[in-house]
């Protein structure tokens, strides 16, 4: 009988660690930013041309950093819980419009003349905001997807939780669900509502 | 010098003959010294939309964009290193196809040769032991007797089953 025991052991361990590698997620990558201050930039509103914003505008204020685009389809599933969330008047959210136009696998870049794109972009994410809500305080356009490398976004949507200083403390991969709003980012912006700016 | 007018010639009569194509020309072309490091350090870095590919190797869009940020790095003259921390800061060690060795990828790293190291001394213990219960032991007295008996007299034996 005892023989048994040390290969049953193993067995179980193997099973353990099986089960736990079916339940993760491979596309989460934990984010190297979380605890780091959130990446400087400067970037042209939706709503206003010429007008900037830069996440330095929010100091003093806990806010969420959501990024989107009207071709990520994930987005449109995340979308009436961000329209929601905003008519509850939580938290600020900010979109970071990325690669309207250059993500879209349906446009050909090189048929769009340089000077147009800013307004097909304004022009597109415009309409589908009108479509399905605007949740956000304001949207930045992000063309190139420059900003989104400094963020180390690689899947739309994502969503950064931001503090009073400025330093990124969650970060959300894929869609927000109920349950992510509920039990982690609701509960730590709470808390960081708490903290001194 | 010469090779210097040559140059400028051909690059005058394509210049004026390639014109019209040059809008065409792929990024690749630019730069055959950028290109070649662009390789070596994109095939030890992870593309993330589509993670069993090398940056080198991913077609997705996020690849291209990455692509052209480590191109751009390299024009700045920023080294392989500092290329490869630029990443790291952003997408996390993931992006490394080489883990770097610290305390959360010691099992990573060393775990194998644990196991090795544990395998063959479990092997050698088992090993020892089977020797030791294996070792001849004496024949009595008794038993040289009865084996004397049986083999000095086969006729008496029981005969085998099969020739029955």
């Amino acid at each position: 009988m005892k023989r048994f025991l040390i290969p049953l052991a193993v067995f179980l361990v193997l099973v353990v660690f099986l089960a736990v590698g079916l339940k993760r997620d491979p596309r989460e990558v934990p984010s190297p930013l979380v605890g780091k201050p959130a990446p400087e930039f400067r970037l042209d509103t939706l709503a206003t041309p010429g007008k900037q914003f830069s996440p330095a505008d929010m100091r003093g204020q806990v806010w969420l950093l959501n990024v989107w685009a009207s071709w990520c389809v994930s987005c449109r599933a995340e979308h009436p819980l961000l329209v929601a969330f905003a008519k509850q008047g939580g938290l600020p959210i900010v979109g970071l419009n990325y690669k309207e136009l250059r993500g879209d696998g349906e446009i050909d870049m090189k048929k769009v003349p340089a000077g147009d794109e800013a307004g097909l972009v304004r022009q597109r994410a415009g309409a589908w905001l009108a479509r399905h809500g605007d949740p956000y305080a304001l949207s930045v356009l992000d063309m190139d997807g420059r900003v989104g490398i400094d963020y180390g976004v690689y899947g739309v949507p994502e969503t950064y939780l931001i503090d009073k200083k400025g330093i990124i403390r969650f970060k959300q991969i894929g869609p927000i669900t109920p349950e992510a709003l509920e039990q982690k980012i609701l509960p730590l912006a709470r808390q960081l509502a708490g903290e001194a700016s | 010098m010469k090779r210097a007018l040559a140059c400028l010639l051909t690059a005058a009569v394509l210049g004026t003959a390639g014109a019209s194509l040059a809008a065409d020309a792929t990024p690749m072309a630019e730069d055959p010294a950028v290109e070649a490091r662009l390789v070596v350090i994109s095939e030890e870095l992870r593309c993330l939309v589509c993670q069993n590919e090398s940056l080198a190797a991913s077609r997705a869009e996020l690849a291209d964009d990455l692509r052209r940020e480590v191109r751009k790095l390299i024009r700045d003259g920023k080294s392989d290193p500092e290329i490869r921390d630029y990443l790291v800061a952003r997408y996390g060690d993931f992006v490394l196809y080489r883990p770097p060795v610290k305390p959360t990828t010691w099992l990573l790293w060393f775990g194998p040769f644990v196991l090795l190291v544990g395998a063959l001394v479990g092997l050698i213990a088992y090993l020892r032991r089977r020797s030791a219960s294996l070792a001849p032991t004496a024949l009595t007295a008794a038993d040289k007797a009865a084996a004397k008996a049986l083999l000095a007299d086969p006729g008496t034996d029981n005969p085998p089953k099969h020739n029955a």
